[in-house]
């Protein structure tokens, strides 16, 4: 574990002195949004990497903090950050009904479960005028401050922000793996009946894991709302976005600590550039080399590109 | 309005068997050999640029390219079977899970490259236009599809109750290691799911191609539909999959016409939802 | 009775048209070893998950120091202080000897540190002090069926329930079992053993109970139970139990 803690300290040094020598913007904004997916995806990685339980809905929470932010700023006044705050306990929420019921299933039941769930708050969220149905919501302007969540001149204070997020994810995610939580997670993992055997609650850490996973991804919703300053249903709750987050960890290495984070320095610049340089004609060639990527990680490396770096991990 | 709403039911019921349809493939494959094809409904829009791109290039109508595009669905299968189900047979459900979401989006960003993000649709087919049963309108097309996705689960029920090797295929599904002791290739048994669970779907492409729009997307929302009716018949179960259909495809135009047409979709995912606390061995289901 | 650490009434649990187990009743107090015996599909691991709570019992009555526990979960009756372990023995695949015992250490020192320190004690006392960073699989059979019972005795718990702990085992092997049960009797712990393996069990037992297809057919020390004749039909069918019993009467 202290190595992997050197290479990470070693790496957010370079990422906070970045900005000093960065001029383009459109380059700061690829890095923030490679940060808050690597976010993101740690927070799928709770779920999905360290307990097992793949969900393809995470990006519920996103849509939910991303839209409890703006409905409580828009109508409510209240401020963006209480609002995050709000955000993450409707999430923790959401996590606790669906989780509850949806934890009894196995394996593949649930993965469609948080499927039909996602895809149902997408419905919902589509049809439901209160927060500008398809549409979507466009953000109050506030004048720039942190205390307002919002910066008009430049993407660097966002990119801070974002960076601290960052920290705080790899930090909980280094404390879950290092506590009885992880411990217990992987032995829940593995096999439910023995660690039941063992007196372990699996239905409880479930949902903690769970829980830990929707604030995580809920804090990025909200960020990103406040960053691009407009959400609709397709940007913030899209099943595709659900499993861009964890084709993430899968390609960085499920269950790993830093895997997200290499998952998404892969993944996020394959996406954007090619939208970028290839335009039009490229379209879809992303999907081919990241769907390719995928599967063969899936077939021969599921320990996923993380793997390459660290030799004999724990 | 009792009009409409016997029209509804129809059309509840037509579409019903095309889900049957989709679905018998997912469920044979899970039947035999535990995986979920989360890939299954890009196949189906697969099927449906071949069937159109037959009738723009060639001039085909889709009733006669349906044997080409099933063949070649077949093919696909088997293809599948052998290069990227085989090497993840007894993997861990997580790199099969995303084995075959790789290949979803795998199919679908080929699709988009080649055939971009444009709705196409094939404009005059051979079963355009409506008739009249029993003052009620039904397309031309939707009923053909309808008798098709029927004549299709027909022989596929047929093949796995009535031919040696459909009952190969199910003593597989079974109990594999049996079925080995008496000599049943498994492996090659497994290619055959893929092969036929394929090549339905090709089938259902090629009807629903004369009056459904054909995009990268498309396969998603059946995907899911079909998803609905595994679970609600039964994952493994091909007579459950074909009454399933039906009710599913009840719920969908009902749930529309009942409430709304924008939400049928949430209903019939509530539907899911409900099978799987409630009865999770759905109608039929085995495991 | 009161001093009953277990008391197993009636029970009854059923399969379909299966009575797995049919009105099974017997009691243990602290301390004892009690071995479970019995020919197979007699229904003793169905019993051992009716206690352990892996399945609820459909009639009758378990109680465990004084308290019922027939329709609990099998993580609240660890927590209660019973323990088992499974007959084909079952490994956490991605994990060490360590990390293996840690799991069932967290149950009372949630932790980590005090985990693994209580852990590698436990190691100790099973035997592992030098294979703690080997991983779980890579241990042979015998091995991993003791380390599966260290793992629940981490757990804390007053009773073990072992279930064929000794299967497959050689001379050798059986004796250091024997061994280990007895200490762990030393320890306190109240031990109910399913055993094939005749010549581990009946040494050591201080009473055994007999099951013959879902039926309690005999219960006694071990030399009452060896020549009971109901126990002798149930293994070696009722014509030679009869021809014994005829000999042993005319001499």
């Amino acid at each position: 574990m202290r190595k992997d803690l050197l290479v990470f300290i070693l790496f957010m040094c370079i990422l906070a002195v970045v900005p000093l020598f960065l001029r383009d913007a459109f380059l700061c904004h690829i890095l923030i949004m490679i940060m808050m997916y690597a976010t993101m995806s740690i927070g799928w990685n709770v779920i999905g990497g360290y307990a097992g339980q793949v969900s393809f809905g995470n990006a519920a929470f996103f849509g939910v903090g991303a839209y409890t932010t703006a409905v409580l700023l828009m109508n409510y006044n209240v401020n963006p950050w209480l609002g995050m705050l709000a955000g993450c306990v409707l999430s923790v929420g959401l996590a606790v009904v669906v989780g509850y019921p949806c934890f009894r299933l196995r394996g593949h039941y649930f993965a469609i479960a948080t499927i039909a769930v996602g895809e149902i708050m997408v419905v919902i969220f589509t049809n439901w005028d209160y927060v500008g149905a398809a549409v979507g919501i466009y953000m109050p302007i506030l004048e720039e401050s942190l205390t307002n969540f919002e910066f008009h001149s430049s993407k660097i204070p966002y990119y801070y922000i974002i960076l601290v997020m960052l920290l705080v994810a790899i930090a909980v995610s280094y404390f879950i793996e290092e506590s009885r939580l992880g411990y217990y997670l992987r032995a829940i993992k593995d096999d439910p009946d023995g660690a039941r055997s063992l007196g372990i609650d699996i239905q409880k850490y479930k949902m903690i894991a769970f829980s830990i996973s929707a604030v995580l991804t809920s804090i990025c919703g909200t960020f990103y709302g406040q960053y691009v300053l407009y959400i609709h249903p397709s940007s913030t709750m899209d099943l595709m976005m659900s499993i861009h987050l964890c084709i993430i960890a899968l390609i960085g290495g499920i269950g790993k600590l830093f895997g997200p984070v290499v998952g998404a320095f892969v993944f996020i610049p394959l996406m954007e550039l090619t939208r970028v340089y290839l335009g039009s004609e490229g379209q879809g060639i992303d999907m081919i080399i990241y769907s390719l990527l995928v599967i063969m990680i899936a077939i021969w490396r599921p320990q996923g590109l993380w793997a390459l770096f660290s030799k004999g991990d724990k | 309005m009792e009009g409409v709403f016997t029209q509804t039911l129809v059309s509840g019921i037509l579409i019903g068997f095309v889900y049957a349809l989709i679905a018998v493939g997912l469920t044979m494959i899970f039947g035999m050999m535990d995986i979920v094809n989360f890939a299954h409904g890009e196949y189906l829009m697969v099927a449906m640029y071949f069937a159109y791109w037959f009738f723009v290039l060639f001039g085909m109508d889709p009733l006669y390219s349906l044997p080409l595009v099933t063949v070649l669905l077949f093919l696909l299968g088997v293809i599948t079977y052998y290069v990227f189900i085989r090497p993840i047979i007894n993997a861990p459900m997580l790199s099969q899970i995303f084995v075959t979401f790789g290949i979803l989006i795998l199919l679908r960003g080929v699709a988009q490259y080649l055939w971009k993000g444009d709705y196409r649709m094939i404009p005059q087919t051979l079963t355009s236009g409506n008739v009249n049963i029993f003052g009620v309108y039904v397309g031309v097309s939707q009923l053909v599809a309808a008798a098709g996705a029927i004549i299709c689960n027909g022989l596929i029920f047929w093949f796995l109750k009535s031919t040696r090797m459909g009952m190969a295929m199910e003593a597989v599904a079974e109990d594999k290691e049996s079925a080995r002791l008496m000599g049943i290739n498994s492996d090659r048994m497994f290619a055959l799911a893929w092969g036929i669970g394929i090549a339905s779907v090709g089938v259902a492409g090629s009807l629903l191609s004369s009056f459904y729009y054909v995009f990268p997307e498309v396969g998603s929302n059946f995907c899911l539909m079909a998803f609905v009716v595994v679970a609600l018949g039964g994952f493994g179960s091909v007579p459950g999959a074909f009454i399933a259909g039906i009710v599913v495809g009840l719920v969908e135009v009902l749930s529309g016409y009942l409430i709304a047409p924008s939400l049928k979709f949430m209903f019939v995912l509530l539907l899911y939802l409900g099978v799987v606390f409630i009865r999770p061995q759905g109608f039929m289901g085995r495991k | 009775m009161s001093s009953d650490i277990l008391v197993v009434d009636n029970v009854t649990k059923r399969f379909g048209g299966l009575t797995a187990n049919a009105n099974i009743s017997f009691s243990m107090k602290e301390g004892e070893i009690i071995g479970l015996i019995g020919p197979n599909g007699a229904g003793k691991s169905t019993l051992f998950n009716c206690i352990s709570c892996f399945y609820n019992a459909d009639g009758g009555r378990i109680v465990f120091k004084g308290q019922e526990i027939t329709r609990k979960d099998p993580e609240s009756i660890c927590r209660m202080g019973i323990g088992r372990t499974f007959q084909i023995v079952r490994m956490f695949k991605d994990m060490n000897v360590l990390e293996s015992i840690m799991i069932g250490a967290f149950l009372r020192n949630p932790k980590r540190k005090e985990a693994q320190a209580r852990s590698e004690e436990v190691a100790g006392i099973f035997r592992f002090t030098d294979k703690l960073y080997l991983k779980a699989t890579s241990l042979t059979i015998s091995e991993q069926k003791r380390l599966e019972v260290a793992r629940v005795f981490a757990t804390g718990p007053k009773i073990m329930l072992l279930d064929e702990m000794m299967a497959g085992l050689n001379i050798h092997e059986i004796k250091e079992s024997v061994e280990l049960v007895l200490r762990l009797r030393e320890m306190g712990i109240t031990i109910v053993l399913v055993e094939h393996v005749m010549e581990g069990i009946m040494p050591i037992a201080n009473r055994v109970v007999v099951l013959d297809y879902g039926e309690k057919i005999a219960e006694g020390t071990p030399d009452e139970v060896i020549n009971n004749e109901k126990v002798i039909g149930a293994y070696f069918g009722q014509k030679y139990a009869k021809r014994r019993e005829n000999k042993t009467r005319i001499q």
